[in-house]
């Protein structure tokens, strides 16, 4: 404990300090019964355009976003900078997808992507394997959440040995899953504004001050080594970063909103119309993407993998440790504090929305639909908070004794298998003409060979698709997802031959569609 | 607007112009250059993060044209 930064330590805890009160008071905020699921699950949907998209952001722009792009950038160079198309593709997607979505959620009172498949397509084993790849596909995910706020407090000089080495993230995690038991959505809504601020002022002051430390972005890319700068031109006979870089930002945007907790915000919108609005304000936090992954070239330009005071935290953290090397680096102590505050917050915000969504789907559409058919509000309330509890506190375990690497795996290998869930759920926005036995077979072969391929290529994120001798490197999910949504166009007419299709439950028409 | 036009099929001919933007940033060989820089950054950098604004801005104008 010899090196750690007082300073910065202090108003680390004052802000966490803060924002737990925040926590525990946002259960009177637009006060509802939270014995119900959607009042604790939902915020009860009464929040408001600006509400929305606070959650929204704190549910995207999490604390590994802003230690991993930035890491990517510092490893890698240009191709890390996908994160930044990506996010200009996702929001026209949102905008056309999910006000229709938050329609019918809203007229049938569903709560999960499972209550909507169930009831757009009638077929409850479709609606469980929507159910089990949202848990499945966040829960590594929450636990990277957690190695976000294991490298900020590792930077702050926090240090020890077995058990005490893991008893601030412990007391981190603890506080925030009692205030996600007791006021549900509100929590991680009334902390976003915070979080929201404090990320704001951290991107804009850091790339200001480090900009005139070092005079101008022409002496930033003159650091950067040649290779780093641009993508590598594709050699002959393949497609290269030129394939790669697109379907990376195309597949991971696809990907996004089909994440549990995406939905989980859209749903607690009051309205349609609230949520069209964030679709055109969302890309508001892109901008501030784009400078914390130019973050990452500034840490090559400040040299920090060489200065011997960070040679530790890079040893543990590897280039995860590149943004808190640069932020000790350039900034004074009071100002570390807020960086990290940000960040420590940031994986708080998204951790609280992912173990909400998960406790939805499993209260929802595993406990109500096999376990308990017939459960009063109370219990059904109940079970959810039980389940946010027990979803943190395995994040939690899986970090403490599963190296981070399997975390990273787990958290690509989830990028693949949520995708799957497109076809029933952001083509479902539009249709209902597939059928629900086609989807169930378009997920399970895009699920077991999108695993394979990424399994073949060392679970790294893009696959070289061979056609006729040419090769075109690609995102391994959106490969998969291609042949999901082929076969499940071709399966649909052979289902509906068999005679295997089911009316859906609400017979959802297209008339029904007012935002 | 009429209704049975747009709240039925739920579509506006303003929608196309949310595709520019895929357009802008999904083709590579278009902006993968270092020259110009422009306030010491390569084409490659501030090229996306322009598109971030221009983008913005063109959800935007499908958002108000097509609100009601």
């Amino acid at each position: 404990m010899q090196n750690v930064n007082w300073v910065a330590l202090a108003i680390f805890v004052l802000f966490f300090v803060v924002i737990t009160s925040s926590g525990f008071a946002a259960a009177k905020w637009r006060k509802g019964d939270l014995d119900l699921l959607h009042e604790w699950g939902l915020g009860g949907r009464r929040f408001g355009a600006v509400i929305t998209w606070l959650l929204l952001g704190g549910d995207l722009y999490t604390a590994y976003t802003f230690i991993a792009v930035p890491a990517l950038v510092f490893g890698a160079g240009a191709v890390g900078f996908f994160a930044v198309p990506l996010a200009i593709v996702a929001y026209p997607i949102f905008f056309l997808v999910f006000p229709r979505i938050w329609y019918f959620c809203r007229k049938h009172n569903y709560i999960t992507a499972g209550d909507f498949v169930r009831g757009r397509f009638g077929n409850r084993w479709l609606a469980l394997a929507v159910t089990i790849t949202g848990i499945v596909a966040t829960m590594p995910y929450l636990a990277l959440q957690l190695v976000g706020l294991q490298v900020v407090i590792g930077a702050l000089g926090i240090s020890g040995t077995g058990f005490a080495a893991d008893l601030p993230l412990i007391i981190a995690f603890a506080i925030l899953a009692a205030f996600t038991y007791s006021s549900g959505l509100r929590a991680p809504a009334s902390i976003a504004i915070v979080k929201d601020a404090l990320i704001y002022i951290t991107a804009f002051a850091a790339v200001v001050v480090i900009l005139i430390e070092f005079g101008g972005f022409s002496e930033i890319f003159a650091a950067v080594p040649s290779p780093k700068l641009l993508l590598a031109t594709p050699g002959p006979g393949t497609t290269g970063a030129y394939s790669a870089y697109p379907t990376l930002a195309l597949g991971s945007a696809l990907a996004l909103f089909l994440y549990p907790h995406s939905l989980t915000g859209i749903l607690s919108a009051r309205s349609g119309r609230a949520v069209r609005q964030n679709a055109a304000l969302l890309p508001g936090y892109s901008l501030v993407l784009g400078l914390l992954a130019l973050l990452g070239f500034f840490a090559i330009a400040a040299g920090v993998a060489d200065l011997p005071e960070y040679a530790d935290g890079f040893k543990q953290f590897g280039n995860n440790f590149a943004v808190p090397a640069l932020f000790l680096h350039a900034f004074p102590s009071w100002f570390v504090g807020i960086a990290f505050a940000a960040i420590g917050i940031g994986a708080l915000v998204p951790a609280a929305i992912m173990s909400i969504a998960v406790a939805n789907l499993y209260t929802r559409n595993i406990h109500r639909e096999f376990i308990n058919r017939t459960p009063t509000d109370r219990q059904e309330a109940q079970t959810a908070k039980w389940m946010s509890l027990a979803v943190k506190f395995g994040a939690l375990a899986f970090i403490m004794f599963v190296p981070t690497k399997y975390a990273i795996y787990l958290q690509l290998l989830g990028g693949i298998w949520i995708i799957q869930t497109l076809p029933a759920v952001m083509l479902g926005a539009f249709t209902s003409w597939f059928n629900g036995w086609a989807l169930l077979v378009g997920w399970a072969a895009g699920t077991v060979v999108g695993t394979v391929m990424a399994v073949a290529v060392n679970l790294t994120p893009t696959c070289p698709l061979q056609v006729a001798g040419y090769v075109f490197p690609g995102y391994t999910a959106l490969y998969a997802v291609i042949l999901n949504v082929t076969l499940v166009i071709f399966l649909t007419p052979v289902f509906n031959a068999l005679k295997a299709r089911r009316t859906p439950i609400d017979a959802i028409v297209t008339s029904d569609y007012h935002v | 607007m009429s209704e049975s036009r747009k709240d039925r099929r739920g579509w506006s001919w303003w929608y196309p112009l949310l595709l520019v933007q895929f357009v802008g940033v999904l083709w590579p060989p278009f902006f993968n250059r270092a020259e110009p820089f422009w306030v010491g950054m390569p084409l490659f950098y501030w090229y996306q993060l322009l598109w971030v604004i221009a983008g913005a801005v063109l959800t935007a104008i499908v958002y108000v044209a097509t609100d009601d």
